[in-house]
């Protein structure tokens, strides 16, 4: 893949013509309902969707994420499982993997790679594989024609930033807060600083991501950033029992703030 | 620092030992490893670091630690054994060695709180302690069916002022008091040391907590030489849990005919059983199944509960320089109580897998009769004698 891939093509063309974008997450597996909550995401207003395949030991992750992967995981959940799931889906909107590295391994990178890009994920999202050990799986996805999007952090170092910005495709995903992935009473102040940092760095889109659960929390991230990753918020509510059309108002309610205020 | 060749020194500058190690970790604690690695690069070669470290064991921790020549065990088995006898250390284990220095580090880096992981409690008592004399604020997760069989190590820890968080996820062992401590790290990374408990982890910790428990083998050369005529011993042999002990050791031996031989428990036999994978920082074996999940190891000893392995333990098996074996409860339990009666040192249950091998293979091909052999007895058996009385009460 050489230039702008599909998913990013997609996110650049939707904030171009001036939409925040929004980029819900759902645990595959979770549950058997969890296609549906993926039309649901897509019908509410996503511009993509994050897919989480779940691993056993997820170490970005707080209680929320952790809950909800354990569980797929006690009711079978596979990785081969949940993209053979995807096969039969297109829901319009870009789907992108996030997983830990781990399944990806084992699997093997190549073999990995083409079961996204064979069950329409165009996209990955690997939290433990920093830049230093990117190089094996980012030849396995260009040649596999998947996006890899890497993730900075309010720590990165302004060199570093530049060089994750250069390197990541799709988008760039801004960790808003010096922490695991939940939900938190207030947008954290790095969220503003890591928005406006990466917007100085590049013009691929900035999605911010971590602690973010809320529509004034959305809209208030979008203020710099591009747009936002919703997920602890939306996974707590279907552990809560919440089913496809619940989660769709939830999507849709951060959908129409988002626009509303844009 | 100077060019090593030793077949246990630097790794390479991406933290691998041949294939395996690296540093798989999230962008969040890059930066943290990338400090604590030049922070290490520069203090070991500081001769006042060194100085300072050195003192601190000795004076401290109780260096060097002696070794024993155990002529009843070894009539008895028809093997010379000799224990390097790391239980006699202050707190009772080796964990000491490298929590004194990555202490020193973390006043080095100006940092104020540590966090660590435990299973046996041994690591966990090591850092509280070394967090008392130092002066930091300590925080130790810990699996909750962990703080229920090292009741005893969990009291010790509060008594040292360290605050015990025990952790109810996964397998509620260490596996999962290393994913809360990142977590915990993650979000404090800016004012908090993570001292890591083994030769795990991303890099630079396999090569660090390696080169802060050379001590162990390279005493243990020197005495053996001492006791032995000049010679080395025929074999040596260490439990290996991440793998801190043995590495320590190991290093003093690796440059000697010695074969090296780590005894894995049976039920968390990463080596044994595992196949490539990375979990917690680094590439290694381990205990997974065919997706890529993490098993749950599962041991008598709490201290050996893990179900990866230290890189360069992977590195040292891959090349064949050293052989993993395993040792399963029922023979561990028999061996901590014959060394206790034949030589009145009553081991902690990990370092009794090296016993347990060291019985079952004495007179037999994998350790001929007449041979001699360094065994590190790693730590005491207080912390485990509650355990044991229950598991030995009819
Ligand atoms: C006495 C003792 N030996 C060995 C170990 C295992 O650790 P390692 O394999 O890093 O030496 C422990 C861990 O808690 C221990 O307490």
């Amino acid at each position: 893949m050489s230039g702008v891939g599909p998913l990013e093509a997609h996110l650049r063309e939707r904030r171009d013509a001036g939409r925040k974008l929004l980029i819900p997450y759902v645990t595959g597996g979770l549950g058997d309902q969890w296609l549906d909550v993926l039309w649901a995401m897509a019908d509410a207003g996503a511009d993509a969707i994050e897919v989480g395949i779940p691993f056993s030991d997820p170490v970005m992750d707080g209680p929320t994420i952790q809950e909800a992967s354990q569980k797929a995981l006690d009711l079978g959940a596979t990785p081969i499982g949940i993209l053979d799931a995807l096969r039969d889906v297109d829901v319009s909107v870009p789907l992108v993997a996030m997983t830990y590295y781990n399944l990806v391994f084992r699997t093997g990178h190549r073999r990995f790679a083409r079961l996204l890009a064979d069950n329409h994920v165009c996209g990955a999202i690997i939290p433990d594989v920093p830049l230093e050990e990117l190089d094996d799986w980012a030849r396995a996805a260009e040649d596999g024609g998947v996006e890899t999007v890497l993730l900075a952090a309010p720590v990165t170092p302004d060199d570093r930033l530049a060089e994750l910005c250069r390197r990541t495709q799709g988008f760039v995903y801004g960790v808003s807060v010096m922490g695991i992935t939940g939900e938190r009473q207030a947008l954290a102040e790095s969220a503003a600083v890591m928005a406006k940092r990466l917007k100085a760095q590049t013009d691929k889109p900035v999605i911010l991501g971590f602690g973010i659960s809320t529509p004034e929390q959305a809209v208030e991230a979008t203020r710099d950033a591009d747009g936002v990753v919703v997920a602890s918020a939306l996974m707590r509510r279907m552990l809560d029992g919440a089913g496809p059309e619940d989660i769709g108002e939830a999507v849709a309610a951060l959908r129409s703030a988002l626009d509303t205020a844009g | 620092m100077a060019v090593d060749d030793s077949l246990m020194g630097m790794p390479s500058a991406s933290g691998r030992f041949g294939d395996f190690g690296g540093r798989y970790m999230p962008e969040s604690l890059v930066p943290a490893c990338l400090e604590l690695e030049e922070a290490f690069t520069e203090a070991w070669s500081d001769a006042s670091f060194r100085d300072e470290y050195a003192r601190l064991l000795r004076d401290y921790g109780g260096r060097p630690t002696p070794v024993t020549d155990c002529t009843r065990l070894s009539e008895r088995l028809g093997v010379r054994v000799l224990l390097k006898r790391e239980d006699l250390t202050h707190t009772g284990s080796h964990k000491i060695n490298n929590v004194v220095g990555q202490a020193l580090l973390t006043t080095r880096m100006g940092k104020r709180r540590v966090i660590a992981e435990t299973g046996a409690g041994q690591h966990g008592v090591a850092t509280a302690t070394a967090c008392a004399m130092f002066g930091l604020e300590c925080v130790v997760y810990m699996g909750d069916v962990d703080v229920e069989r090292q009741a005893l190590n969990v009291f010790r820890m509060k008594l040292l002022g360290a605050e015990v968080r025990p952790v109810s996820s996964g397998s509620r062992t260490l596996k999962d008091a290393i994913n809360e401590a990142l977590r915990d790290w993650v979000a404090s990374v800016e004012t908090t040391h993570y001292c890591l408990g083994s030769v795990m982890g991303p890099h630079p910790y396999p090569w660090m907590v390696r080169e802060f428990q050379r001590v162990v083998g390279e005493e243990a050369r020197d005495q053996c030489r001492e006791l032995l005529d000049g010679a080395d011993p025929d074999y040596v042999v260490a439990c290996v849990g991440g793998g801190s002990n043995a590495a320590g050791t190991f290093a003093g031996f690796v440059d000697t005919n010695a074969r090296l031989v780590g005894v894995e428990p049976e039920g968390g036999a990463a080596i044994g059983h595992g196949v490539p994978g990375v979990v917690h920082g680094s590439r290694s074996f381990l205990l997974q199944d065919e997706h890529g999940q993490v098993l749950e190891a599962r041991s008598i000893s709490a201290g050996l509960d893990y179900p990866g392995v230290g890189p360069e333990h992977a590195h040292l098996a891959s090349i064949g320089r050293a052989t993993y074996v395993s040792a399963g409860d029922a023979e561990v339990l028999e061996a901590l109580q014959v060394l206790a009666r034949t030589e009145g040192i009553i081991p902690a249950l990990e370092p009794a897998h090296a016993v347990a091998w060291l019985l079952r293979a004495a007179g037999t091909d994998e350790l001929p009769t007449g041979s001699t052999v360094l065994l590190t007895m790693s730590g005491r058996g207080d912390k485990d004698a509650e355990q044991v009385m229950h598991l030995l009460s009819p």
